[in-house]
């Protein structure tokens, strides 16, 4: 393992799971460096000749193997933006582990704003999952930006998992993503905000070849006096299907704005939206009351349950 | 054993007050199976809920095994030993059939036990321990996982508000089954159902009948279920399905 202090180590588990030193290729950067990378005989990682971030280059036919590129930040007042690209080749089936997590003790804010871009090769399929974590005392604000674009070429597949849960002050997701025939997107994103926080998450997905298929699906919770705007947009340019789903729990004094749309610019496009906004229903905490629960242990299990 | 003593309960509607009990009194004793019915709005699926600390009396008191609990929420009267099955099993998304399993046992619970509670109530446990309890399960199916959460419970009082309530004649001939297992196997315990079904009433220690929020009439099923057979208190699920069972 790299010399690391226990914040970032912690920080480390949080967002990739990693104890140690993943099997397959990986880039760990702490503190706006990076402090060490592995490579496989299939997936090279390459640092960017400006110095503003990574590409990842997968080989053709490349499968069950797997890239973490986990972001951990502990001192305060750093502030960086980094670009990051995948070029996975044809036939793959990888699953690549992101995610950033920020321990701010000190009073200045700290941002990491990562900007990932995929361009998934003909019949491959990635997994995608992206952990934000927040952490830490200080009066400095913790701030994640990230914007994820993805092109999807014949026949491809990606599965997006994209989790914040905690301690993240105020960020602003973007994703877009473009899909060509045959290809599929599926998404699943978990946000929980608290305290004064403020999350936006914008999707932009176009669906541009015959027979793609998009289903982008958002479960959030707003506690406290946090606010989320959840805006997510599908457009059909072809034969194709979209489905767009944000479903959200509202505690205290949250708000949350919810702005899903459809756009279809093609006869055969089928496009489905659903928003639903709601307190946890009564029925819902006197079953589990019944069950010998306590209120507040109720309200956790209707959310933990609610966010996996 | 419950007893409930001068139990009344009121609501306000449009400045009028509206009594749902009247100054009812009960005792259930242990390792009696009792079914509570009566025509619609006789107070019975309120006065489960009275019982389960889910509605406050408007006065009166309820004690179990001696201990006044009148003042116990619903949380304490769970940790007593009072479950309640609701006539409308909730969704959650999200939570999956063994998490509940598991939070009705109180522990965690290995795939044979979880398997034991779902095959009592006729559920294959490989094909139901991770689905999640929502709108993708069928009113049965929920039904049925709502009694094996209080199964897994194992508490000394256990209350079913209508059980037949919104489910097909299909799951509702098996749904009896689960109810005469539950019958034979009381041991210490005491069972409550709200119900009006024949079937029901035909294996009830004690049959209770509600109306206007007073019991009318109170006795073993022998004496009682030819009173009411015919009435709205007693019903047959279907006439060709009961010959054919």
């Amino acid at each position: 393992m790299f010399h690391m202090d226990e914040i970032q180590k912690r920080l480390l588990l949080e967002v990739a799971g990693l104890h140690e030193v993943p099997a397959g290729a990986f880039n760990f950067r702490a503190n706006g460096k990076s402090i060490g990378r592995g490579n496989t005989a299939n997936i090279e990682i390459v640092s960017k000749e400006d110095g503003s971030g990574i590409d990842i280059h997968v080989k053709p036919d490349t499968v069950n193997e797997s890239v973490h590129i986990p972001v951990v930040m502990s001192a305060s007042g750093l502030r960086e933006t980094v670009y990051n690209d995948f070029f996975v080749g044809d036939n793959c089936d990888i699953v690549i582990v992101a995610g950033c997590g920020i321990d701010n003790c000190g009073r200045q804010d700290s941002e990491h704003d990562g900007v990932h871009r995929f361009f998934i090769g003909k019949n491959s399929k990635v997994k995608y999952v992206e952990k934000h974590f927040g952490s830490g005392s200080g009066e400095g604000k913790r701030i994640l930006n990230p914007v994820t674009e993805v092109s999807l070429d014949e026949g491809s597949a990606m599965e997006m998992e994209m989790v914040q849960i905690k301690g993240v002050d105020s960020t602003n997701r973007k994703t877009v993503a473009t899909l060509k025939e045959n290809s599929r997107l599926n998404v699943r994103e978990r946000l929980m905000t608290h305290g004064a926080q403020k999350a936006t998450s914008i999707y932009h997905v176009s669906l541009d070849g015959k027979n793609s298929a998009a289903d982008v699906v958002s479960r959030s919770v707003a506690k406290e006096n946090s606010f989320q705007k959840l805006d997510l947009c599908i457009i059909g340019n072809a034969a194709c299907h979209g489905h767009t789903e944000c479903d959200s729990i509202i505690m205290d004094d949250g708000k949350i704005l919810a702005v899903p749309s459809l756009e279809a610019n093609h006869v055969d496009a089928m496009l489905v939206h659903e928003a639903a906004i709601g307190k946890i229903a009564g029925d819902q905490l006197i079953k589990l009351m019944t069950l010998g629960l306590t209120e507040q242990e109720a309200e956790e299990q209707i959310i933990n349950g609610f966010l996996k | 054993m419950l007893e409930l003593k001068n139990i009344s309960f009121e609501v306000t509607d449009e400045n009028r007050q509206i009594e749902i009990i009247h100054d009812l009194n009960l005792t259930v004793e242990n390792k009696k199976f009792v079914v509570i019915t009566g025509p619609n709005g006789s107070g019975k699926s309120t006065l489960a809920r009275i019982i389960a600390g889910i509605e406050k009396p408007t006065t009166g008191k309820i004690f179990l095994d001696g201990q006044d609990i009148t003042e116990k929420n619903i949380t304490q009267r769970a940790q007593l030993g009072i479950s309640f099955a609701f006539q409308q099993p909730v969704r959650f998304k999200g939570i999956e059939v063994i998490d509940l399993l598991r939070l009705a046992a109180g522990r965690r619970l290995s795939f044979s036990e979880a398997c034991d509670y779902l095959s009592e109530v006729g559920l294959c446990a490989r094909d139901y321990i991770n689905r999640e309890i929502n709108s993708s399960l069928s009113g049965g199916e929920l039904k049925r996982i709502e009694i094996a959460t209080i199964t897994a419970r194992k508490t000394k009082l256990s209350i079913f508000d209508e059980p037949e309530a919104g489910i097909d004649l299909w799951s509702f001939q098996n749904l009896t089954r689960i109810f005469e297992n539950l019958r034979k196997n009381i041991r210490n315990s005491s069972v409550i159902i709200i119900s009006h079904q024949e079937r029901i009433l035909s294996i009830a220690d004690e049959i209770i009948v509600l109306e206007s929020g007073e019991i009318t009439r109170q006795g073993g099923a022998e004496k009682i279920l030819p009173e009411i057979i015919g009435t709205n208190s007693a019903v047959r699920a279907c006439e060709k399905l009961s010959q054919g069972a």
